[in-house]
């Protein structure tokens, strides 16, 4: 075992990424942000918060894969981060659940008196 | 030994040369690796897994505040809609921007560790760093501009439409800027005394370093550009969004300061046209004459004077049902809230970025003296993470807290 062939006895472990493939990314991160961005003028009711979340998400997983090297990396570490996000899940749905239910006895429906509301 | 195998590379045997001198022991194993590891591979995987356990840690961290962001939003979607107005969605896209590519140039650091590059390395990471500087420099505009109008957490919130620019508040951006004018100064220093005293590493450490806190400054200069920018723009267009309560009262105040009548009246029919009384603009439109209108306006201009607060802008409020008079989010409870979860997500994630600075700093140091090799990269990978993550959650930061309608 001389010179550079580590790759025999594993220790050949770092994977450098491509250069095209790291500034595609970028590239592509940048035009979802101006897409996001963009959409924001246009009115898609209800659908709004599911459009962003979904560009959000793209984006993150584009970081996640290809700059957090996931793509390339051991599988427990993938079940471990990703696993996590199981449990954010649960977390916030249960919560949200919880409040909806609750709320009214910590976020009364009448706010306090509006000022100068009284002119007409 | 397996570890014997392991020195290979040109870095790895000088490495392991200067290890022997400093342990002295029999056996012989790179400075880089820890004495419990059988291999380099080994310590970059357990190295690896702790990190991510730190980001779930992380994650899990930051999922209590979008719960608590979720929560709100769901009781109160006409807040965050309102509110998320006073956000500058420039200056968001912009730090979104330079967030991104400081994650590029953070993977490429990444890259080059693995490749050896030593000057890239130092060059990338010295660029990622500087990107954290215009992203705090452009986080400090937009503090010290909300505090200054008011716009503060529940509790402090005091942002009054009638007088959205207050004088008498300290000069924030100023006292933000301290600590970074006066760590600016003392790297200078360092690089004078250490280019006096010939110390050649101290030089090379401080030249980029000096670099990124005057990024700082590039980014304080940028945001006051683009907030200035988008103030005017703001009042030319003011209440051009749909409820507009708050804008048209920014430019009935604004208007306010020169005591002209006609003036007044423009603005009052601004508001008017604005908050969408289109029935009493075609009316005064008609008839320039209509005197009975004109002294609407003008009663509505002196109630205004008098109390101080909105009146003009509530104009399409005339029904005054208790449907309307709740539509008001500017109230400080409300929209305290509302500030409260901004400045808690974007104060801790900004808490990250010093921390990543930290860190990075950190590496600087230690990617000038070569310590990184393509064995023995994982520092700048786990920090690489940390810093993706920190992205990563700009990422769903920006859409929900800046783009909401």
């Amino acid at each position: 075992m001389s010179g550079h062939g580590h790759s025999d006895d594993g220790t050949d472990f770092a994977h450098p990424i491509p250069l095209p493939l790291l500034f595609g990314v970028f590239f592509a991160l940048v035009f979802l942000t101006i897409v996001t961005v963009a959409q924001a003028s246009f009115d898609l009711g209800s659908l709004d918060v599911a459009v962003v979340m979904a560009i959000a998400t793209i984006k993150a997983i584009l970081v996640a894969l290809f700059f957090m090297h996931l793509a390339f990396d051991k599988p427990f570490n993938i079940i471990v981060f990703v696993g996590s996000f199981v449990f954010v899940g649960l977390f916030v749905i249960f919560t949200l659940s919880d409040s909806q239910l609750t709320s009214d006895s910590f976020e009364p429906k009448i706010d306090e008196p509006v000022v100068a509301e009284a002119s007409m | 030994m397996s570890t014997t195998d392991v020195q290979t590379t040109e870095t790895g045997a000088s490495a392991s040369a200067s290890s022997d001198s400093t342990h002295g022991h029999d056996h012989d194993h790179p400075s880089f690796l820890a004495h419990h590891f059988d291999t380099p591979e080994q310590q970059f995987d357990s190295g690896k897994l702790g990190m991510w356990l730190f980001l779930v840690t992380e994650v899990l961290f930051f999922s209590g505040m979008f719960c608590a962001y979720a929560i709100f939003r769901m009781l109160r979607p006409e807040v965050f809609e309102g509110c998320s107005q006073f956000l500058n969605t420039k200056l968001g896209a912009i730090n979104t921007g330079v967030l991104l590519f400081s994650s590029l140039t953070m993977a490429w650091a990444v890259r080059c560790a693995q490749t050896e590059e030593y000057k890239k390395l130092t060059a990338l990471l010295a660029t990622t760093l500087s990107c954290a500087m215009v992203f705090l420099g452009v986080k400090s505009i937009e503090y010290s501009h909300k505090w200054g109008m008011g716009l503060n957490p529940a509790g402090l919130f005091t942002y009054d439409p009638a007088n959205p620019h207050p004088g008498g508040h300290p000069n924030y951006l100023l006292w933000l800027c301290i600590p970074f004018i006066a760590i600016t100064i003392g790297v200078a220093i360092w690089l004078v005394v250490s280019f006096l005293k010939k110390n050649t590493f101290q030089f090379e450490c401080a030249k980029p370093l000096l670099v990124v806190c005057l990024s700082f400054f590039a980014g304080v200069g940028l945001g006051t550009i683009l907030e200035s920018g988008e103030s005017a723009e703001h009042h030319a267009a003011a209440g051009d969004h749909g409820d507009g309560d708050a804008h048209a009262d920014h430019a009935v105040a604004d208007h306010d300061h020169d005591h002209d009548h006609d003036a007044d009246v423009e603005a009052a029919v601004a508001a008017m046209e604005d908050s969408g009384d289109l029935v009493a603009l075609e009316a005064l439109a008609a008839d320039e004459s209509n005197t009975g209108l004109q002294n609407q306006l003008d009663a509505r201009r002196r109630q205004y004077e008098v109390a101080g607060s909105s009146v003009v802008s509530d104009v399409d409020e005339v029904d005054g049902t208790i449907e309307k008079a709740t539509q008001n989010v500017f109230t400080p409870r409300t929209a305290g809230v509302f500030f409260s979860i901004y400045y808690c997500m974007t104060g801790i994630h900004a808490i990250h970025i010093l921390a990543g600075i930290g860190v990075l700093v950190w590496l600087l140091v230690r990617s000038i003296r070569q310590d990184f090799n393509r064995q023995y990269f994982g520092p700048v990978d786990y920090v690489g993470l940390y810093w993706h993550l920190v992205d990563l959650i700009w990422i769903y930061l920006f859409p929900l807290l800046y783009l909401i309608r």
